[in-house]
């Protein structure tokens, strides 16, 4: 009838749309999330001249480095899911082969030891390369099983995000490994664990704050917490940064003092400007309406994620999109939480904006993967 | 067909995602969505105005603008003090961080000991701001900056420097490092030379260097230059003349003012011992004094012309009037006034040529005191000059209910009465300007105002006028000063040897030599003042000792100012007179 007519008509209309992309389609790639990653690297790498006091070696160095990452997303967005997902055992059974050898052999700066320097290859940061490996495991694992899963199952998938946990925080290296047990754990919320042991779980978290503060933290990652409650405690030393950043942040006002005339950032009092507190130079240059709308570009980034996940064809890659997803907002919201002194300081730097190469790349892979896991579908009707 | 399959796997998927972990989930996100941005409003709208002011605080800073200081110069523009731009390096011990090379390294460069930047560096560690060294120039101050050791910088500052030297030194004074008048005219005038530093606001970054200029809050405002009446040509040749003669009579010390009689400006004025105001490193406090203003001493008989002059104004006495000096002394009570010699029945002008304690005393007892003490007063004796030069003695001039004889007697001839040397010029500038007394200025007198202060009259012109031509005789054969008399210019003047005064009262064999006159004496342009302090060996007399350093410095002032010569040789004036007479009717 009528209406068969009109979604016929729609369908071959959506076919012909699909023929003129047809080369982002034999790439598998998704052009909402292609269109505002680029929106974003742009906006990054504008920022980004700024707050690394406008050096154009900074500028260049990071503009390779997007070129690079983005060479990465195309390449492993061709790759089927399947292919992630047989590979996800040996490929986290790696990524811990490689934290040992960090804390055996790595090296590393300002007191950390991160890095793995292996013979014919560049310089790395295994820790990153977990927060991929992580929840393909954790997908893995829980996708061969039947779901929701058992409680069994969810304390499997527990000390597999452990081991890793435990290992990034040795070198230490609170921010990571905060990133790589939320992918982790977002992976078993998602697999549909009950509400009951949601609640317990959130309990045990909240009960384990204490033990951590006691036995775990080392001085000066205390030392962060207790400056986020009370930075004018010691405005000179580690109260510092957050109130440099504060006084960057609302200085700029509702419409921000223009590109390159912020004065905290230009002159040097706001420190890391360009790395993780880059935030803060476009909160002072660009106001609250350039925050706002670098905050709607990550929303829309990780609405396009979940959109995504649910559409997802298997529970292996909806629970892996939906974790890479919700971790790439993680992100974001303690690094805009820190730099505005919501929360303690840890190293964790603002996806795509600010300056540093591992997360770029580990960031863009995960793009690819949610990619792949959106355009290589079966047409099972077919 | 396609969608169908889409709804298959939808509803298997139903049971790994329930509708409410995706709300749940979502929900989760918006808040945390939403606590960021309320925290960013928190920020950047609630606290706006805090942070704004927390962040100009950290970058806005107020900068001196530096102004320099006026310049002094001589009536012509001759520069007697310059600001100069200098670079004072300075440290922030916070910021500097030396090893023993570095130190090694900035102690040679700056030319200071080692032990003496180590020790200054360590005893301020908590300070921000010490001088290294102040006040050197610009390239020595590159170079400590080419070092570029952290916590070093430099400044701009001003220097005073004083090209006319110890010349002048008197006069113009000095400033402190701060800039600030110490002495003389840099002292007296310090308001008039000060600048007044701008403002500005500047933005400054972390390390407190100056990124860029924001606005101007202030005019940085320069002092304002000082036109000082000093020719520098007759102030160096006074000054050439008085340090020669101070040294060949191995004198104490010595002045020479010379005064503009139709305006009162002092031409020159300059001093023995004197100093090197670019250099005070081994200064003298006895060579520091301006002695021309801050010395006073009895004039003795340089002031007996103003005794005469205050017989004529009685009328009792004119120039031909004679008076009876026999035996040579005269006795005032129990004091016995002498003279030379006896000089016998005189008249008025050989008083003055010859120096007659007797006759002056005899006229002055006569008139009685109040009359000379009149005439004295009218001269400025006893009052401060006013040209605001700090530290002047305005002298003594008693004035008593009741004359005793001898005291009236003793001031006749200038004892018993203290002055300094720009009084007693300025008592000859009154002479010199047919009895108009014009104020006394250090501060060149602008010729072009109508109507400006030139002076009261305080003696009627032919008083002076006669006064002048007894003067005249006083350099001419047979009088006191003979050896001030100055080619091809007449000029008039009177010599004057007091005994110093010391510890306990008048000293025998210590003297002070005067000579004041006029030049030209027909037509006076200048008056002058010579002071030997204290000359030894043989010749100490008024007229040997100061009379040839009048004589020497008027025969070049006349030259220098210009003067028609009005004593020239009678040959040449007959031989060019008729000649120039031709030209004029033929043209």
């Amino acid at each position: 009838m009528a209406h068969q007519e009109f979604v016929r008509q729609l369908e071959g209309g959506a076919h012909h749309f699909q023929n003129r992309r047809g080369l982002l389609f034999k790439l598998h790639l998704d052009p909402v999330l292609l269109i505002l990653l680029l929106i974003l690297s742009c906006v990054g790498l504008f920022v980004l001249y700024s707050g690394s006091g406008e050096s154009v070696v900074h500028v260049q160095k990071q503009a390779m480095r997007f070129v690079l990452a983005f060479v990465v997303m195309i390449v492993f967005a061709q790759l089927d899911p399947s292919v992630y997902r047989r590979w996800s055992p040996w490929l986290f059974l790696l990524g811990l082969l490689a934290l040992v050898a960090v804390l055996v052999v790595g090296t590393g700066a300002k007191g950390a030891q991160r890095w793995l320097q292996l013979p014919g290859l560049p310089r790395f940061q295994p820790s990153e390369f977990m927060k991929l490996a992580v929840p393909m495991m954790a997908a893995w694992y829980l996708s061969d099983r039947y779901l929701p899963p058992r409680f069994k199952h969810v304390l499997g998938v527990l000390v597999l995000i452990f081991m890793p946990v435990v290992l990034v925080i040795k070198q230490p290296d609170l921010g990571t490994s905060l990133l790589i047990a939320a992918s982790g754990i977002f992976v078993l919320l998602l697999a549909g664990i009950s509400g009951k042991l949601v609640t317990g779980f959130i309990a045990v978290v909240g009960a384990a704050i204490p033990v951590m503060w006691m036995f775990v933290m080392r001085d000066y990652q205390k030392q962060r917490v207790l400056t986020l409650f009370n930075p004018e405690q010691d405005p000179l030393g580690s109260g510092w940064n957050i109130i440099q950043s504060k006084t960057a942040i609302g200085s700029g006002g509702m419409t921000g003092k223009g590109w390159l005339e912020g004065t905290q950032s230009q002159l040097d009092f706001l420190p890391e400007s360009h790395t993780d507190f880059i935030i803060a130079v476009l909160a002072e240059e660009f106001g609250f309406i350039g925050v706002a709308l670098l905050m709607m570009l990550y929303v829309l980034i990780v609405a396009r994620g979940l959109y995504i996940a649910i559409k997802a064809q298997d529970s292996y890659g909806r629970m892996l999109a939906g974790s890479l997803t919700l971790t790439f907002f993680v992100y974001v919201f303690v690094n805009i939480g820190m730099v505005s002194g919501l929360l303690p300081v840890v190293g964790v730097p603002l996806p795509l904006v600010s300056y540093g190469g591992t997360s770029i790349v580990t960031l863009m892979a995960a793009f690819g993967v949610l990619m792949s896991i959106h355009t290589h579908k079966k047409m099972l009707g077919k | 067909m396609s969608r169908k399959a889409d709804a298959n796997i939808e509803q298997t998927d139903d049971q790994g995602i329930a509708i409410w972990r995706f709300w749940f989930i979502v929900s989760v996100l918006a808040v945390a969505g939403c606590t960021l941005i309320y925290r960013t409003v928190q920020l950047q709208v609630d606290d706006q105005e805090f942070l704004i002011t927390q962040g100009d605080a950290r970058t806005i800073r107020y900068e001196k603008i530096d102004a320099h200081r006026g310049m002094i110069t001589d009536r012509f523009g001759e520069p007697l003090a310059v600001s100069t731009p200098v670079e004072t390096v300075w440290a922030n011990p916070k910021e500097l961080s030396l090893n023993t090379q570095q130190l090694k390294v900035l102690a040679k460069t700056l030319g200071v000991s080692e032990s003496w930047l180590e020790k200054r560096v360590s005893k301020n560690k908590s300070r921000e701001f010490i001088y290294l060294k102040r006040k050197i120039s610009p390239s020595h101050s590159a170079r400590v900056l080419a070092l570029d050791l952290p916590g070093v910088y430099s400044r701009r500052e001003y220097k005073r420097f004083y090209p006319s030297g110890e010349v002048v030194s008197h006069v113009v004074g000095f400033t402190n490092v701060d800039e600030m008048g110490q002495e003389g005219v840099e002292l007296a005038f310090e308001k008039w030379l000060t600048g007044h530093p701008g403002k500005k606001r500047v933005l400054k970054d972390r390390r407190g260097s100056v990124i860029k200029d924001l606005d101007l809050i202030r005019d940085a405002e320069p002092g304002k230059a000082l036109s000082l009446s000093l020719d520098m040509r007759l102030q160096y040749l006074a000054y050439r003349e008085l340090k020669a003669a101070v040294t060949t009579h191995k004198a104490k010390a010595g002045s020479m003012v010379i005064l503009d009689v139709a305006t009162g400006e002092v031409l020159a004025m300059v001093n023995q011992p004197s100093y090197n105001p670019n250099n005070r490193k081994r200064l003298a406090t006895s060579s520091l004094r301006n002695r021309a203003i801050t010395d006073v001493f009895e004039p003795g008989s340089t002031v007996k012309p103003l005794t005469i002059a205050a017989a004529l104004e009685t009328k009792k006495y004119r120039s031909t009037t004679t008076i009876d000096t026999t035996p040579g002394y005269y006795r005032v009570g129990r004091k016995s006034i002498r003279d030379h010699r006896d000089y016998g029945i005189i008249d008025l002008p050989t008083i003055i040529s010859k120096s007659s304690n007797v006759g002056t005393s005899k006229i002055a007892l006569d008139i009685t005191g109040d009359v000379v003490w009149d005439m004295f007063y009218r001269m400025g004796f006893g009052q401060a000059t006013g040209t605001g030069f700090p530290g002047e003695s305005i002298g003594l001039l008693r004035n008593p209910v009741k004359w005793r004889p001898i005291e009236v007697a003793t001031m006749s001839y200038g004892y018993g009465v203290s002055v300094n040397a720009l009084q007693l010029a300025q008592m000859y500038m009154v002479l010199g300007n047919d009895g108009v007394k014009p104020p006394v200025s250090l501060i060149k007198v602008d010729p072009n105002v109508e109507g400006a202060d030139r002076g009261e009259r305080v003696m009627a012109p032919s008083v002076a006028q006669d006064i002048r031509l007894m003067l005249k005789k006083v350099v001419e054969k047979g009088g006191t000063g003979t050896r001030a008399r100055v080619a091809a210019y007449e000029v008039g003047g009177k010599s004057g040897t007091v005994h110093s005064v010391g510890r306990s009262g008048y000293e025998d064999s210590q003297y002070k030599a005067l000579f004041a006159g006029v030049a030209p004496v027909e037509n006076p342009r200048v008056a002058a003042v010579v002071v030997i302090d204290g000359p030894q060996g043989q010749e100490y007399y008024g007229g040997e000792v100061a009379a040839p350093i009048f004589s020497r410095v008027m025969s070049g002032a006349m030259r220098l100012l210009n003067v028609t010569p009005d004593n020239l040789p009678v040959m040449a004036d007959q031989q060019f007179r008729p000649t120039h007479k031709d030209k004029k009717e033929k043209s």
